[in-house]
């Protein structure tokens, strides 16, 4: 009999300890909304969990890591292997329904799909004011506060808001 | 080491100090720049760039396999071994030369990753697919500010034609192949450079029409960045860079 197989926690156990994460920058939403840990596996007696960076430059990258380290070493497991993995590479379009109410909850007008970038070609948006809800918005840059988001204004509340952007 | 693998961590070196050079030019601006917007777009670009540095030097140093990493390729090597083109080491110039600069990095960048995206070398194909969506935002951005800015002002459209003036000598190098190229496109890991070249043409004299600009008609191209040799801005670059680790070796944040 595999003893190691009695004691080790089940993954379901594991995917809810990590949900817990929130993201460093984006502090409403977890690893988990995000879409970024791609599996969760037991290897013998380590556990493998597979991360996708969001942006090559991300610097929330490290934190994100230390942090999975810390929560599943605070939960017990002793052996763990974190695998980076580049392909399929992170799209928006992986984050979760409940991900997408949060970031509208917390201020930030969540990616609109089906925008998938191509050279000089992207589509001007008609992004919603997650404050007022309006339509009447327009972008004052492609770039924010973090790689992951665009600045946007409303014109109606005359607020500015975040973009997350649709990669 | 096999032929190959080496043409491969070449390869990636070449793919790796580009975004490293441009990544840290771009930062330079950080603090500079002549609006907030523009200051964060031109933080946030270089933060990509260094990224894509992180990736492409990694895999060069996997591929070698004595134990470096990207770090160890960024902060200990001098210019001479540096493979970036001579365009994005140029100096920053003002804002004008930075976007312009930018662009025409931009526009060959990404019909470069796009191509990458269906390498023989699964590593490379990995890193472009995900580089090519970062890179996409990078070359709407720098288009339509090249549009803006040389339909603008007479002082706007005469920086930028300067910038262009400037600048153009140092595209010609990004389409020039050498024997590494054909040993790379032969086995179906990289494009040719020459292919990219009618892309390039096309999005750069469309977006140049449109911004009132004129490409001067000289063809000389300036060379030398893929083998080494580079011009005298380069030193500098790598002074500021790799000060810390030059004087405190090892030193970890």
């Amino acid at each position: 009999m595999n003893v190691a197989a009695i004691t080790r926690p089940g993954l379901n156990q594991i995917w809810s300890w990590l949900a817990e994460i929130l993201d460093p920058e984006i502090p409403v939403i977890s690893l988990i909304d995000l879409g970024i840990i791609r599996d969760v596996a037991w290897r013998d007696d380590t556990l493998e969990v597979t991360v996708t960076p969001t942006y090559s430059g991300c610097p929330a990258t490290g934190v994100i890591n230390f942090e999975i380290e810390r929560t599943l070493v605070e939960h017990g497991i002793e052996k763990l292997e974190l695998k980076r993995q580049l392909s399929p590479a992170w799209t928006t379009a992986w984050i979760s329904a409940e991900g997408r109410e949060k970031l509208s909850a917390y201020g930030i007008a969540p990616p609109q799909e089906g925008m998938a970038a191509c050279a000089g070609m992207l589509k001007p948006l008609t992004v919603s004011c997650p404050q007022c809800g309006s339509m009447k918005t327009e972008r004052i840059s492609q770039f924010g506060s973090t790689p992951c988001k665009a600045h946007y204004r409303c014109t109606e509340c005359l607020e500015p808001f975040d973009y997350f952007k649709s990669i | 080491m096999s032929t190959t693998a080496a043409a491969i961590a070449e390869f990636a070196l070449r793919m790796g100090d580009n975004c490293l050079i441009l990544g840290h030019r771009d930062s330079e601006w950080c603090g500079h720049s002549p609006a907030l917007e523009e200051d964060i777009a031109l933080a946030n670009t270089a933060l990509d760039h260094v990224g894509q540095a992180q990736l492409w030097l990694g895999l060069a140093c996997e591929i070698e396999g004595k134990g470096k990493t990207a770090d160890t390729l960024a902060f200990l090597r001098d210019a001479s071994s540096y493979r970036n083109l001579l365009l994005v080491e140029q100096p920053n110039g003002d804002f004008g030369r930075t976007i312009m600069r930018q662009f025409l990095f931009d526009a060959w960048h990404l019909p470069m990753l796009k191509a990458l995206i269906n390498s023989s070398d699964r590593r490379i194909a990995e890193i472009a697919e995900k580089a090519s969506k970062e890179v996409a935002y990078h070359l709407e951005r720098s288009t339509d500010l090249v549009v803006r800015l040389g339909d603008g002002t007479r002082e706007s459209q005469g920086r930028m034609q300067a910038a262009l003036d400037f600048l153009w000598p140092y595209t010609g190098e990004m389409f020039l192949g050498d024997a590494l190229d054909d040993e790379l496109e032969a086995a179906g890991i990289a494009p040719a450079p020459a292919s990219l070249r009618p892309a390039w043409d096309q999005h750069v004299g469309r977006t140049l029409a449109e911004a009132t600009l004129r490409a001067p008609d000289k063809s000389y191209a300036q060379r030398g960045g893929k083998r080494g040799v580079h011009s005298e801005h380069l030193g500098f670059i790598l002074a500021e860079m790799q000060f810390l680790q030059r004087a405190y070796p090892g030193a970890r944040w």
